[in-house]
This record gives structure tokens, C-alpha cells and sequence, in this order.
């Protein structure tokens, strides 16, 4: 039997009667009385003068009643890398310049949607069209046109990461692999778009309620841009249609509908169009990747030297923290006795490029799975044989940078291992390729400069004995509301009905930095941990009194009963001593406090997942084409708290990661991203959904709460990387470039045959 | 100029005055207040706003509410009976077939025209049958195996 009653349990999720039965209300939904409805004006011009904006003819329609432009604000930059003013670059409403094509210029509140949208028709704007520069290795030339004033050569940002003697390391090298790889972008593709609903009243505060990874961010970024106190803004996050790293940063929906209502003192709301969602939103970094490998001749790794240029767009958004982790987990999950990472960020005339699922890891997992494959094959070892003898084990130091407790990658792999030798022998043009892989569990960086732990929870127990927890983590689906409330109804030694969870609303909530960095389970998890122990502890003082409790002995609770631990027998039961507990405290509810920040781990994170994954595909060599056919993953995130989330964690990041593999891709055209629709965006439907299974591999992590880690960002590492592989072994042709599509694959597969002859 | 509309939307008659190029998904949501269908790209390519119209999954961004004048609609909020879940409800309940829930509702209501259409569909016709939905989420297999469970019997229908 397991030694929780709770955790580990298949359970429905909290929020799940209200969103299976269309009750659930996101912000998509919400209606308030006096409502106005906003709509924003974007820019055509990739990079561009704004010289003139006339809104006098907008403003005379009848039913519009405030157009807003970037006159209407403090004129402040705003970005979520606070520390750093100069990355602080996006003014969000421009006005004097435009610097990608779909950058606000103006926004309109209207009576309705299709007033608001007709007014955007009269704004008359005046632009001076500006070259422009689209490519991060051309944006990086002398003579590139400068697209923010004073920032030489459009370096954004750069990031170096050093140990050991790489030069020396490479002489001693029996083999050495030079290497260039291409990392494409990738549209989060959210099912609710970006929107908010602001409510500025004449009382001077400002309520938003919008769709977001971070209600704290939203908050504080609000008070930087709006002059309001941080403690006048009020953000709440209904159920939220998806995140996936898009969300946590302040949006044009956000900052517009808030000017607008703060100029009218009515509700504004703002959805942004799937058109918008796909243009004007941020989006994976794509990067170019060179990268020098040093092994010696029995596949000991010595050396790795990375160069990536990112593609920055036209502003730094979550950019920096995406060139920093493709640096860091581009030796993941490796020991490398010498390592040496530069990595550059270019601004460029296109879409900002940001924070997306993985988070600059999903790039550095398909360079350096592929990479390594091909070192492997050139030194005459088994993929597996070369992953286990480098691969990173439990209390290792990443030289200088991190360190790692718990490790599961041997077990991951040797599940792998035995998965691939059950599938025999493959018919023709059939490969499995394999992808070993790690992730943070949330990071330890401050670059928003925040002053408050970085997680905390307040659990209340009521006269009742329900318990109100109140967090700010923040549930966009990931399901971070029911394993906090497994987690304090496990804590307390209740059952999960008695919880009712209270998240993402900073009028109630404490602050926490949100769902980004796969940090909610191990960060709010440790903070809703000590709230409820917190709480715990209350109760058992009076529970010790009532018993006459011989002070040597233990006591616990479980199940909401009350007992001596060596006696379970013995005891009383949770609701009376709830009862007389506030009773005895003069009638104060029982109110237990927790929060958590990252001490003594390292610069990244407090703990890291590992895992393994295995992509069977069938490859047509007629046409390129190729078939999902399974994925097959051994992850392992420490004590599994919530085994039915972790199964949609891992089912879905194949989706996603499979499809930045696969299919999914933006094209360009001098800045115009030419497939903003989910018509022309390719993602993997139902029909080409691999199998999944999934291998259990059992880790405790000593620093996560009952021992568990991240499974949210990790597993949409492995799967380009196991794609590539997996083709590669299928018909024998190596794609640098993602996605691998039925194009690059046919014309490898032509080149190869050309080569034959 | 605004026309009359007459539908039954969930059992319910309704009767509209609406602008001739409302669509669907705005009378049920705008005029009716059944948010629950929801709407994730207005091409009738996501899938979110599928409601069954006349026995038949409908994508409700797809045609006009006029279109649908003596019509019969369910939605998602017509699923349950009372207090008591549609089978397909439980089992997205039991088998986690949902995470942001977004696409939920319509996701539910192709697999309920599917199941209606066709009780005992093989695996094959079942992806085939949600294929027009898009779910950023889950990865599509748990509400595979829900749907599954629900041709296997798991779930009975109170009658």
C-alpha cells in the first residue's frame, strides 16, 4: 500500500466538472455590464517612421468611444527582464517607430466588435517605410539598417558559458565532428487567444481579468506602464485555454483594453483574432547552431563547443532566457569536462521571438541528439552504449553552474533499451530513433527583480473544515490546481474534496511568479506544503491537548482522522478538533502560511527531470512522406503526484514537440509570416498521432515536495531530436534543417541516390 | 434589418431578432448566453465551436444562425441530464481527456454526433471522427481511450 493517501491517486482534476460541461468561464466568455469592446490597429511595415496618426475620423463613428495611440501612455518601454532597463524595449502603443509587421500603433473601444474593427479603417496612419532586415546573419552586418538606436550590429544580447580547457580538450580528441543545424520557430497556438478584460472604475483601481501564465507579472508590468500602484491593479486569471510560454509576458489585449478603460472608466474588452494570435503574439526562437564535438575513440566525450545566433525580432521579450537555457541544456544531459557556449541574440524586422514550451531546450535537444547519433555512427557505438557512458547520474556538479540531485537517465535509458529490442525486427524503411534529454524545475533567476519569494500559499481551514488554499501559481490547463490540492490535502491528512483551491488572483492571492520554467509542482508545491503544515501543526496542539497525548508520542493525521501513529486506532476526528481549535482561538480560522524561493542550488534550478525517448516512423521513399508511427517515453520527475496529469503532459508535449519536428513552421516573406491561420499552420491532428506509451521510472527528488519534480517542459525536449534520428535510421538521410518535412526528406533521399551512382 | 430566428437550442425554443449575418456560434453565445461553445479561429478549421445541429456535428463559426431558422442545436451545456454527466463526460472525466478545456466542448460534441451516428466505431473512425477538432493539450489519445470506453460500455446511459 502506498504510503499516501492522496498523492499518486488517478483523481478527477478540480476544475474538471465546470470544463467538461461548458460551465467554465475564461475571460473569452466574461460580459460586464457597460462593456466596451477594443480592437488594435498594427502595423503593415516591417520597420518604419511612424510620422503622423490621425484618429479625428475614427472618433466621429458613432459607437466608437476612445481611440488610444502611444500619446495616450507614459511613453514607457516596458519587458520582462526588469533588472535590465535596456532590455526593457517594447513600448507595446509605438509612437515613433515600428519595427515588425503587426506592432501596435492604435486601439479603438467601441460599442461592439464590428464598430470597433470599422473605426480601425479610418485611423489614418503616415509611415516612412525603413529598410529592413529579417535574417539574424544578415541583421548582424556592419551595414544592417539599425533597428533600436544605439544597439550595434542589432546584438540584443550574448551570453557565455565556460568550463574546463576546451581548446586543450580538443587536441586530445581521437575524433572530432563540426556540425550546423537549423532550428526552426513554432506558433504556440493557444485555443484561446490572448484577451483581457480591463475595469478601471473612478475609485482609481484597475481590475483586468485576462488569460495568463502570470497574474503577479501582469500585475507589476501593468503598474511599471500605467503609473498605478502595483496594489491598485487587481489581475485575476479565470480558467485560462492555454499557455505553452506565451502567456506570461504583458500583452497588446492587456496593455490596450487597460488605456482604454482607464481613459473612459468603463470595461474595455479585447480578444485578439487567430490572425492576431499567429502575427502579433510572441513565438519560438529559431536559431542557427554550430557545434564542435570531441570524443575519444570509445565514445568518452571530452569537449563541445556551441555558436547559436538566435532570431531575436524586434524586441527582447523572453528572448534572453530562451539564448541562456540553449546554452546550458545544450550539454544536457551530458558530463562534458570542458564546455564552451556564445550565444548571440539579433534583433530582427520580424515577430518578437520569446519563451515557447522547453524554452530554447527543444532546439539544443534536436542539435545535440542528432550530433550526437552521428558521432556515435562515425566511432562505431550503439546510440544507447554512447548516451550511458556520458550520460549525467545522480549528485553531479555541472562545473560552476548546477547541481543535480536526483538523476533517473540510466534507468530511463535501460527502459528505452529493452523498449526498442520488444519491437524486433522493423520492415524496410522503418527506424527508431532515440533521444536522451533533462529539464530545470523551475528557474533561479530574478531578472523581473521581484522582491517576493518566489512562491508562497496561504492555506485556511474553515469553521467546516474545508480548506481554502490560495496560491498564485497559476492553472492554464497544465492542471497545477488539483496537484497543489492533492499536495495540501496530503500535507494536512485530508482528502481532496476538502480542498477548494483559490489561484491566480493577486487581490487574494500571494504572489507567485507563475506557470512558466515547469516550476509550479516543486516551487508552489514546497510553499503549499508549508501552509499546510503550517496549519497542520495548529490543529495538533489542540488535537495533542484533547488526547492527552504523552508528549513522546507522534501524532498524525489521516483521512481527516486524528491518531497516534504507532496506535492509528486512537484518535479523534479532524472536523471536531477543527471545530474546537477556532473555537479555542477565539473564534480566528485556522490560517497556515508557506512560500519557497531556490537557496544554495546553483544559477539554474533547484532540480532536474531526465528522461528518454524513443520515435518509430515509417518513411515513404516514393515521396518523403512519413508516418508518427510510435513514441515511446521513460521520464522520470521524481514522487509522480498527479499520475493522470502527468500522462496529458507527456501525450500532449509529443503533439507539440512532434509537431515542431514534424510539420509545424512559419513561413516568411520579408517579415509577413505567410500562414497566420489554423487552416495554413500544420499541426498534428488526431489521425497523425502516434501511439504514446509511457515507461515508469520511479526517482525521489530531495529538494520537490513528497520528492517530485517537473514533467511539463522536459518532454517536449526529445522528440525533433528522436524524429531526426528515427529518419535517419528509416532511410539513411540526415536533416540538419526542422521541420523535417516530406521536401528536405525527398530531396536528401534524391541526393543520396545521386551520390550512389 | 434584423430578421426572426426560431430554434431550439437544448430542448429549449427560442425566439430571436438577429442581424442576417450572425453566425451560429454569436446567437448561441452572444444572444443566448451558452458560452460554453466556444470560438478558436472563425474558419471553421479548429473545431472548438462544433454544436450538433439536427443530429449533425456542425462547425456553429461556419454557417448562420439563420441557416439554422427551425433547427434543433445541442450544445455542450444540453449534455448532461440535470445533475447526471453524459457518459463522454465521465469518461473525459476519469481518462484526464482535457487540460485547458478550451476545445472540450466541441471536442465532446463531434464525439457525441460520432457516437450517435455510430455506436461501436472502430479506433480508426474514432480519431477520424475528431479529427476536425484541434486540442493543444492532450495529444488527442486520452480522449481516444475516453471515447473507447464509452463504445466499450463502461459508462451507462441512465435511461
Amino acid at each position: 500500500m502506498s504510503k499516501y493517501s492522496v498523492i499518486g491517486q488517478r483523481v478527477h482534476r478540480v476544475d474538471g466538472p465546470e470544463k467538461v460541461t461548458g460551465g467554465a468561464k475564461y475571460t473569452f466568455d466574461l460580459v460586464l455590464p457597460n462593456m466596451l469592446y477594443g480592437k488594435i490597429l498594427r502595423s503593415p511595415h516591417p520597420h518604419a517612421k511612424i510620422l503622423k496618426i490621425d484618429t479625428s475620423k475614427a472618433e466621429k463613428l458613432i459607437g466608437v468611444k476612445a481611440v488610444v495611440t502611444g500619446k495616450d501612455t507614459l511613453g514607457r518601454k516596458q519587458g520582462i527582464w526588469r533588472r535590465f532597463p535596456e532590455l526593457c524595449d517594447e513600448e507595446i502603443l509605438c509612437r515613433e517607430k515600428v519595427r515588425y509587421i503587426g506592432d501596435p500603433v492604435a486601439a479603438v473601444a467601441a460599442i461592439d466588435e464590428d464598430t470597433a474593427e470599422e473605426a480601425l479603417d479610418l485611423i489614418e496612419v503616415e509611415y516612412e517605410p525603413l529598410p529592413a532586415v529579417f535574417d539574424p546573419l544578415e541583421a548582424i552586418k556592419e551595414d544592417a539598417p539599425q533597428i533600436h538606436e544605439g544597439v550595434e550590429l542589432n546584438i540584443n544580447v550574448t551570453r557565455h558559458i565556460e568550463w574546463g580547457d576546451v581548446d586543450e580538450a580538443f587536441k586530445k580528441c581521437d575524433h572530432i565532428r563540426e556540425d550546423q543545424f537549423k532550428c526552426s520557430s513554432q506558433a504556440h497556438v493557444c485555443m484561446e487567444t490572448h484577451d483581457a478584460v480591463a475595469s478601471f472604475g473612478y475609485d482609481g483601481k484597475l481590475t483586468v481579468w485576462t488569460s495568463t501564465q502570470s497574474s503577479y507579472y501582469i500585475q507589476r508590468l501593468l503598474a511599471d506602464m500605467t503609473g498605478l500602484r502595483e496594489s491598485d491593479i487587481r489581475v485575476i486569471k479565470p480558467p485560462t485555454g492555454g499557455g505553452f510560454g506565451s502567456k506570461f509576458e504583458l500583452d497588446s489585449a492587456q496593455f490596450c483594453a487597460s488605456v482604454l478603460s482607464m481613459k473612459l472608466c468603463k470595461p474595455v474588452k479585447i480578444v485578439l483574432t487567430r490572425e492576431e494570435e499567429f502575427t502579433a503574439t510572441k513565438r519560438r526562437t529559431p536559431m542557427y547552431y554550430y557545434v564542435k564535438l570531441g570524443a575519444k575513440k570509445d565514445g568518452t566525450l571530452l569537449a563541445k563547443e556551441t555558436r547559436v545566433i538566435t532570431e531575436g525580432g524586434a524586441y527582447t521579450a523572453m528572448g534572453a532566457t530562451a539564448l541562456y537555457l540553449t546554452g546550458f541544456f545544450s550539454s544536457f544531459p551530458y558530463k562534458y569536462p570542458n564546455y564552451r557556449y556564445d550565444g548571440y541574440r539579433v534583433y530582427t524586422n520580424t515577430a518578437p521571438t520569446s519563451a515557447m514550451r522547453g524554452f530554447g531546450a527543444p532546439q539544443s535537444t534536436f542539435v545535440g541528439e542528432s550530433q550526437l547519433d552521428m558521432m556515435a555512427e562515425d566511432l562505431g557505438i550503439d546510440p544507447i552504449e554512447i548516451r550511458r557512458k556520458n550520460g549525467m547520474t545522480p549528485n553531479y556538479e555541472v562545473p560552476g553552474q548546477a547541481y543535480i540531485q536526483s538523476c533517473g537517465l540510466h534507468q530511463c535509458l535501460d527502459k528505452i533499451e529493452e523498449h526498442i529490442k520488444e519491437r524486433g525486427k522493423l520492415p524496410p524503411n522503418r527506424g527508431i530513433g532515440i533521444a536522451a534529454y533533462g529539464f530545470m524545475s523551475g528557474g533561479i533567476f530574478n531578472w523581473f527583480d521581484t522582491p517576493y519569494a518566489f512562491s508562497a500559499a496561504i492555506v485556511r481551514i474553515n469553521i467546516d473544515g474545508k480548506v481554502d488554499l490560495f496560491t498564485g501559481a497559476c492553472d492554464i490547463g497544465q492542471g497545477s490546481d488539483t496537484t497543489l490540492s492533492m499536495i495540501c490535502a496530503e500535507e494536512l491528512g485530508v482528502r481532496l474534496e476538502d480542498i477548494r483551491v483559490h489561484s491566480g488572483d493577486t487581490g487574494i492571492c500571494p504572489a507567485d511568479l507563475g506557470a512558466w520554467g515547469s516550476r509550479e509542482t516543486l516551487m508552489n508545491g514546497n510553499a503549499v506544503k508549508m501552509a499546510a503544515a503550517d496549519a497542520k501543526r495548529q490543529i495538533m496542539e489542540f488535537a495533542a491537548a484533547k488526547l492527552g497525548a504523552n508528549i513522546v508520542y507522534d501524532m498524525d493525521i489521516k483521512d481527516r482522522w486524528i491518531h497516534f501513529v504507532d496506535r492509528p486506532e486512537r484518535g479523534v476526528s479532524y472536523f471536531d478538533i477543527v471545530k474546537e481549535a477556532i473555537r479555542g482561538k477565539d473564534g480566528e480560522v485556522i490560517i497556515g502560511r508557506g512560500h519557497y524561493t531556490p537557496h544554495r542550488k546553483g544559477m539554474i534550478s533547484p532540480a532536474y527531470s531526465f528522461g528518454a525517448q524513443a520515435a518509430e516512423v515509417a518513411v515513404d521513399t516514393e515521396t518523403g512522406r512519413y508516418k508518427l508511427v510510435n513514441v515511446t517515453t521513460a521520464h522520470e520527475s521524481g514522487t509522480v503526484i498527479n499520475p493522470v496529469g502527468i500522462e496529458g503532459q507527456l501525450e500532449g508535449a509529443i503533439m507539440m514537440a512532434g509537431g515542431y519536428g514534424f510539420c509545424e513552421d512559419q513561413p516568411m516573406d520579408e517579415g509577413k509570416i505567410l500562414n497566420p491561420s489554423i487552416a495554413d499552420y500544420k499541426l498534428i491532428r488526431s489521425l497523425d498521432m502516434p501511439e504514446t506509451k509511457i515507461l515508469e521510472i520511479d526517482t525521489y527528488e530531495p529538494e520537490g515536495p513528497f520528492g517530485a519534480k517537473e514533467a511539463g517542459e522536459g518532454l517536449t525536449n526529445p522528440t525533433a531530436g528522436a524524429i531526426a534520428n528515427a529518419v535517419y535510421k528509416a532511410v539513411g538521410v540526415r536533416i540538419n534543417d526542422l521541420p523535417i518535412t516530406p521536401e528536405k526528406v525527398l530531396r536528401a533521399l534524391k541526393e543520396k541516390k545521386k551520390k550512389i551512382k | 434589418m434584423k430578421k426572426e430566428l426560431r430554434l431550439t437550442v437544448n430542448g429549449q425554443p427560442y425566439e430571436l431578432y438577429i442581424k442576417p449575418k450572425t453566425l451560429l456560434v454569436e446567437a448561441l453565445r452572444d444572444q443566448l448566453g451558452l458560452t460554453g461553445t466556444k470560438r478558436g479561429c472563425n474558419e471553421s478549421a479548429c473545431g472548438a465551436c462544433t454544436v450538433i445541429l439536427n443530429g449533425m456535428a456542425v462547425k456553429s463559426c461556419s454557417i448562420l444562425a439563420l441557416q439554422a431558422d427551425g433547427g434543433e442545436v445541442l450544445t455542450v451545456e444540453g449534455l448532461a441530464r440535470g445533475t447526471e454527466l453524459h457518459p463522454l463526460q465521465k469518461a473525459f472525466l476519469d481518462y484526464g481527456a482535457f487540460q485547458c478545456g478550451f476545445c472540450t466542448p466541441g471536442m465532446l460534441m463531434s464525439a457525441t454526433a460520432l457516437l450517435d451516428e455510430n455506436p461501436k466505431p472502430t479506433k480508426e473512425q474514432i480519431k477520424e471522427g475528431i479529427d476536425g477538432n484541434i486540442c493543444r493539450c492532450t495529444g488527442y489519445n486520452s480522449i481516444i481511450r475516453a471515447v473507447t470506453a464509452v463504445v466499450k460500455g463502461e459508462y451507462k446511459e441512465e435511461k
